[in-house]
C-alpha cells in the first residue's frame, strides 16, 4: 500500500468527523476540535481499517498526532 | 471502608465504564445484565478500552490487560452479589425496569450494603420507596466517559442519611473521584438544564435555523464549552436523551419539556449517536 494510500483513507476518516482540510503535519491534537474519545477512536479505525494491531509500545498519542505520523506508524506495521 | 466487591447493574455505556474504572482501581466487580450477549460485547469493549487507555496514563500505572479483565466477572444472575459492599444500577432509564431490579437486589445483597442508582433523571426518592432501605439509597450522576470524569453529580434522596453519603464518598475516592452533593428532584441539577438545553438544540435544527455542527459549534466557540449540546446527545445516546426528557415531562407535567418531534424520529429511525453509528453526527 503506498503512503498516498494510506494518508487519504486517514484523511477521509478525520474528514467525517470534522469540516476541515488537514495538512498531513499538522497536530489533530492541539487543533482544539478533538476530545480523549477521539484518539481513542482513532486507533481503532487504524487497526480494523488496516488489519494491524498496535501494540502497547507504540499506542503513544505521538503516533496518533499527525497523518504523517498515522502513516509511518502504519508503514511499519505492515512491512513488520 | 473497605469495597472489596462492587455490584454493576447494566453492561451498557456507563456500565462499561464503570466496571473498567472500578477494576482499575483494584476493585472486585461483578456485572449483571439480563442479556449475555449484551454481557459478552460488554467485556470485548471493555478490554479494547483498558488497552487504550495507555494512550494517556503512561508509566508504571499501567497493569496489564490481563489482570485488569481478570476483576471483572461477568453475570446474569443476580444471587453473585450476595457479597457485594456497593452497587451501582445503570439499566435503562424507565422506571418499569428500574422497579423492577431493586426489589431483586435488596432481596440478595447484604444489610450494609448502599445502592447508588446512576440514573440522569428519575428521582432516588421513588427508586428508594420500592426496597426495604432507603435509608441506604443515593443517586450518582456518573458522567460519560466513566474513566475520565473526576467528579460526580451526588443525589441526597427523602430517606437517604448522613453516613450513606460519608459511605458515597468514600467509594468514590477509591475511584479517584470526587461528589457535589444535591437533593431529590427529577433531573437534579445537571440534567434539568442539560436536557432542556439538547431538546432545543435538536428544535433549532428541525427548524433550519443552523445545522448541527454550526450549534455545537457557538456553544465550544462563543461559550467556550468543551464540547456542544448535539454532540454531547450523540454521546450520551438519542435514546437514553428521549427517556430522560420523557421523565421530566411525566415528572413536572410542564411542557417545556416536550420532546422534539426531530429527535423522537431519529430515536425512532435507529439513529442513537455515537454507539449506532449516527445521530446528529456519523461516525466510523
Amino acid at each position: 500500500m503506498s503512503h498516498k494510500d494510506i494518508k487519504t483513507r486517514i484523511k477521509a476518516f478525520i474528514g467525517k468527523h470534522f469540516q476541515y482540510e488537514l495538512k498531513p503535519d499538522e497536530d489533530i491534537f492541539s487543533l482544539g476540535f478533538v476530545n480523549s474519545l477521539f484518539a481513542m477512536q482513532l486507533v481503532t479505525f487504524v487497526e480494523s481499517e488496516f488489519d494491524i494491531t498496535v501494540e502497547d509500545e507504540d499506542l503513544e498519542l505521538d503516533n496518533f498526532r499527525t497523518v504523517n505520523a498515522i502513516d509511518s506508524l502504519v508503514q511499519k506495521k505492515l512491512s513488520g | 471502608m473497605e469495597f472489596k466487591q462492587v455490584g454493576v447493574v447494566g453492561a451498557g455505556v456507563m456500565g462499561i465504564g464503570l466496571a473498567q474504572n472500578l477494576a482499575q482501581t483494584k476493585h472486585q466487580v461483578i456485572l449483571l445484565d439480563i442479556s449475555q450477549e449484551v454481557l459478552d460485547k460488554a467485556m470485548k469493549t471493555i478490554k479494547q478500552n483498558v488497552r487504550l487507555s495507555r494512550l494517556y496514563n503512561k508509566g508504571s500505572g499501567q497493569e496489564p490487560v490481563a489482570d485488569v479483565m481478570a476483576r471483572i466477572t461477568p453475570t446474569t444472575d443476580y444471587a453473585l452479589f450476595k457479597n457485594a459492599d456497593f452497587v451501582v444500577e445503570n439499566a435503562v432509564e424507565k422506571w418499569e425496569i428500574k422497579k423492577e431490579i431493586y426489589p431483586q437486589l435488596d432481596a440478595v445483597c447484604p444489610e450494609h450494603c448502599v445502592f447508588a442508582a446512576n440514573t440522569s433523571c428519575i428521582s432516588i426518592t421513588k427508586i428508594a420507596s420500592v426496597t426495604d432501605r432507603a435509608d441506604r439509597i443515593l443517586g450518582m450522576h456518573f458522567m460519560n466517559p466513566v474513566p475520565m470524569k473526576p467528579v460526580v453529580e451526588a443525589i441526597r434522596g427523602y430517606h437517604t442519611t448522613e453516613k450513606t453519603i460519608e459511605t458515597a464518598k468514600a467509594f468514590l475516592a477509591g475511584m479517584d473521584k470526587t461528589c457535589v452533593v444535591v437533593n431529590d428532584m427529577p433531573g437534579f441539577v445537571s440534567n434539568r438544564v442539560l436536557m432542556i438545553t439538547v431538546n432545543e438544540a435538536a428544535y433549532l435544527v428541525q427548524d433550519q435555523v443552523a445545522p448541527a455542527a454550526d450549534v455545537d459549534e457557538i456553544f465550544r466557540s462563543c461559550f467556550g464549552h468543551a464540547m456542544g449540546p448535539l454532540e454531547t446527545a450523540d454521546l450520551i445516546g438519542l435514546d437514553t436523551i428521549l427517556y430522560s426528557i420523557d421523565v421530566l415531562y411525566e415528572s413536572y407535567n410542564d411542557s417545556k419539556y416536550r420532546p422534539c418531534p426531530l429527535l423522537k424520529k431519529m430515536v425512532d429511525a435507529g439513529l442513537h449517536g455515537r454507539k449506532s453509528g449516527e445521530g446528529f453526527y456519523k461516525y466510523n
